[in-house]
């Protein structure tokens, strides 16, 4: 469904992803696993269009969407979580899901207001509270799901865990494997393997801007080596 | 006691005024972080398309009203062509850009309207149900001054609405927040700006429409208008519709019995109420700090000693001028004294600007003081040129010290507008204050002593003292105190952290920039035999920001190479067309889009580029 090939972005004369290559398949959960400073962030924001790619192909459902406006490429089924949550602090819960709707898509049960507080119950017992009121695990909840509105056929989802309390971690990881079941291909950037491990199918290891290692999840598991060179802190 | 009320009523009037023009900028500020200098000539629009379709219509009051809602699309469908044909592609350039940008729109609009509606005012023929009178607490009170009571708390309601119960409103609101997330979330920013700017530009519109029947068209109100506007905006909070109301209120009412009181006070009585606001609420009433809007941020350029071979060119050009008065003569020669002057102008402006940070849209103020401090000492006290020269210098930094004193902790664009504000209060006391400055006659007989009454040697004074003060400038630059004002402008927070007084630094760096720019004001007044209020205004300012920026940011040389071509082109413009406000403005929304570096960071980046390749 994504496929990524030989991608290149810089930050000015900084060369941050070289030569990035990875696959998601549709209905598939894939993990981006990599240090502080890897380039998975980077690697999303180039997929969604926030940072222009130098060069190379982001191929999601056959199309190269490498270098279009980020609303294009939303529009087109990609959803983007950001990994510092980014509410809208000033909107209310329901503002905040109301600019993230979009069309419902073919094929799609459509995400309402009604459907994703059945998902988050806690969203739905503030919905006129602004977004800038509500705690750490709140607002990354509120961000899936404002994300969700636009009906995305895959989402990016970078580090959804950070700075969560372990009981939040825990129900997010169980909102996520909920969504993966109803058939939502997932992107997941994540620092260590932990929270990963009951969530996705595969891996991909990233090092310094480029995939130096692939496979899945129980391969990775496997593999001491891989996780001691690249993953230990 | 019985004229409070009909006052009061005067000021709320007042007040509907000041918040038409004030709202559509505050909203445009508020969602594309564009501080929009086009908004008076706007307004200008407003009014003279209002003429022209409210006198072509029935003098009926519903046709009145339809004439204004025609007026007010019109204009919003001009502010889309603005927006789309210019603003569009500054959204990524960094903000003084834009504001030139916008002021380039401003002198395409001038010379437009001039060339569409000609030079002179058009009032509106009144019908009599426009004329009329209600009697309130005894007394006579204009019938169509209640209308516009009423319009104003309307028109904020109508916005209310549209901003807090619409979807376009809740997009608009998270723009003002987080645009990049907004078009993660696919939302197509362009056409939200473009709809924002077409609903402040037709608010501009509906505001020059309404003023139609108290005042009339004149091609005086777009920079009236955008001093009046920018002070509103400011003392309410940047972005806040709310606060931009209660600042006209608040405004709008203090005028109306100011002028009672004290008929001279109500221009210093708006600075007054603003430098108080700010004093206790730097953001504005209503405003909250701003936060940095999330997009990548260019960093500020770093000012780098210019290589080894351009030394020797500007060593070359400096001989050049020196021995100038010997190849051309008296025209030139006076060209080139005012090209001395535009360079302490521009490399004044540049030391705040750029190691400063802090931009301003009110440079001449600072000249216009070293102009008047060194007349009136003329004039009064028969102080003769050299005296003069050194009061100015003094003068300007004075008062740019007490200026900073206030100003100094604001961001910005607060800053750039307060610059602005102030500069148009120097320019008020300059033009009213007849007894003392002449006012629009000016102080005239500004002479030099017999010695330098020859173009040559006041060419080589000027030259002299010129490169000179742009010599300190640069000295100061590279001395531990410019290392530490630019450590300033980069970061605050970590400025202050090991230890350096960010506040002092940048009053600092506004008592040298003010004292370099009073002493070329002075010159000017001895160059020309006379001090006048044009000296303070905003097209004035606005010609050291378009020096400034035409030689960029990013080198010592800049401003001067800026000011040098700038007074050249000038010179040929004025003196080859009359629409020069037209090309002129044309000019530099070209460069702006073209050229956001400047001319000299342009040639400097290509001459590097040459050595590296």
């Amino acid at each position: 469904m994504l496929a990524v090939h030989g991608l290149n972005t810089h930050y000015g004369r900084a060369h941050i992803l070289q030569d990035m290559a990875f696959e998601v398949g549709a209905g598939e959960a894939m993990v981006l696993l990599g240090r502080n400073g890897a380039g998975k962030s980077t690697a999303m924001k180039s997929i969604i269009g926030l940072v222009q790619p130098t060069s190379g192909r982001i191929l999601f459902g056959g199309r190269d969407i490498a270098g279009e406006a980020p609303h294009r490429i939303a529009r087109s089924g990609l959803g983007y979580v950001p990994e510092d949550r980014r509410v809208f602090a000033d909107l209310t819960v329901m503002e905040n899901l109301e600019v993230g709707r979009q069309p419902a898509r073919e094929g799609l049960r459509p995400w309402t207001p009604a459907r994703l507080f059945e998902l988050f119950p806690n969203l739905g017992r503030m919905r006129d509270r602004p977004g800038g009121r509500m705690s750490g695990g709140e607002q990354q909840m509120l961000t899936i799901a404002r994300t969700l509105m636009g009906n995305p056929r895959l989402v990016l989802l970078d580090e959804p865990s950070e700075g969560l309390a372990p009981v939040i971690v825990q129900a997010m990881a169980e909102a996520i494997l909920a969504l993966k079941a109803e058939g939502l291909t997932i992107l997941l950037a994540e620092q260590n393997s932990h929270f990963a491990e009951g969530i996705a199918d595969r891996a991909t290891v990233v090092e310094k801007g480029r995939a130096v290692w692939s496979g899945t999840m129980a391969a990775l598991r496997a593999d001491e080596s891989v996780r001691a060179q690249y993953l230990a802190l | 006691m019985s004229s409070i009320l009909p006052q009061l009523l005067t000021g709320l009037a007042t007040a509907s005024s000041l918040f038409l023009i004030s709202a559509g900028l505050t909203i445009i500020f508020g969602v594309s972080r564009i501080v929009n200098f086009s908004h008076g000539s706007l307004m200008m629009l407003g009014a003279y398309i209002g003429w022209s379709i409210l006198t072509r219509l029935p003098r009926e009051p519903e046709w009145f009203a339809l004439g204004i809602l025609a007026t007010a699309l019109a204009t919003a469908l001009i502010g889309v062509v603005l927006e789309m044909a210019v603003l569009r592609r500054v959204y990524r350039s960094p903000e003084l850009f834009q504001l030139l940008a916008t002021f380039g729109v401003v002198l395409i609009i001038q010379d437009v309207t001039l060339l569409l509606w000609g030079p002179t005012e058009l009032p509106l023929p009144r019908p009599r149900w426009l004329r009329g009178f209600v009697e309130v607490a005894g007394s006579r009170f204009p019938l169509y001054d209640l209308v516009l009571i009423a319009i104003g708390p309307l028109v904020l309601g109508l916005l209310w609405l549209a901003l807090n119960r619409t979807r376009w409103g809740t997009l608009v609101r998270a723009a003002t927040l987080d645009r990049e997330m907004v078009a993660a979330l696919g939302v197509d920013q362009r056409r939200l700006f473009t709809s924002v700017f077409a609903l402040g530009a037709g608010l501009a519109g509906l505001g020059g429409a309404l003023s139609l029947p108290n005042a009339s068209a004149n091609l005086g109100i777009d920079l009236s208008v955008i001093a009046d506007a920018f002070v509103v905006v400011v003392v309410g909070g940047l972005g806040s519709l709310p606060g931009a109301f209660l600042a006209s209120v608040l405004i709008g009412v203090l005028q109306a019995f100011g002028i009672v009181l004290v008929p001279k006070i109500t221009l210093v009585l708006v600075f007054l109420v603003m430098a108080v606001v700010l004093v206790f609420r730097p953001n504005g009433l209503l405003g909250r700090p701003q936060t940095e809007a999330r997009e990548a941020t260019v960093a500020a350029p770093v000012v780098r000693p210019a290589p080894p071979a351009l030394r020797l060119l500007g060593a070359a050009a400096l001989a050049l001028a020196v021995a100038a008065p010997f190849i051309v003569g008296g025209y030139y020669l006076t060209v080139l004294t005012d090209a001395c002057v535009a360079i302490l102008f521009a490399a004044s402006l540049h030391f705040m600007m750029g190691p400063g940070g802090m931009a301003s849209f009110g440079h001449a103020a600072w000249f216009g003081i070293g102009a008047y401090a060194a007349g009136l000492l003329l004039h009064w006290a028969g102080a003769p040129m050299p005296l003069g020269l050194l009061a100015a210098p003094v003068a300007a930094g004075i008062v740019s010290g007490l200026f900073g004193w206030f100003v100094v902790r604001l961001s910005g664009v607060y800053l750039a507008m307060l610059t602005l504000a102030f500069a148009q209060i120097a320019w008020a006391v300059s033009f009213q204050w007849v007894e003392v400055t002449g006012g629009d006659n000016g102080l005239l007989g500004v002479w030099p002593p017999d010695w330098a009454r020859d173009p040559r040697p006041y060419y080589w004074m000027a030259l002299a003292l010129s490169v000179g003060v742009a010599l300190l400038l640069r000295r100061a630059l590279y001395a531990p105190y410019g290392y530490a004002l630019r450590a300033a402008r980069d970061s605050a927070p970590r400025a202050r952290a090991i230890g350096l007084d960010v506040e002092r630094l940048r009053i600092v760096a506004l008592v040298i920039a003010g004292a370099a720019c009073g002493l070329g004001g002075a010159i000017f007044a001895y160059g020309k035999g006379g001090v006048f209020p044009t000296y303070i205004s905003i097209p004035h300012s606005v010609e050291a920001l378009l020096m400034v920026l035409l030689g960029g940011l990013q080198t010592v040389a800049g401003p001067i190479i800026g000011a040098l071509v700038y007074t050249g082109l000038a010179d040929i413009l004025v003196r080859s067309t009359d629409l020069w406000r037209l090309v002129l403005g044309a000019v530099i929304v070209v460069l702006v889009v073209a050229f956001p570096e400047g001319i000299a960071g342009a040639v400097r980046r290509l001459w590097l580029r040459g050595r590296e390749a």
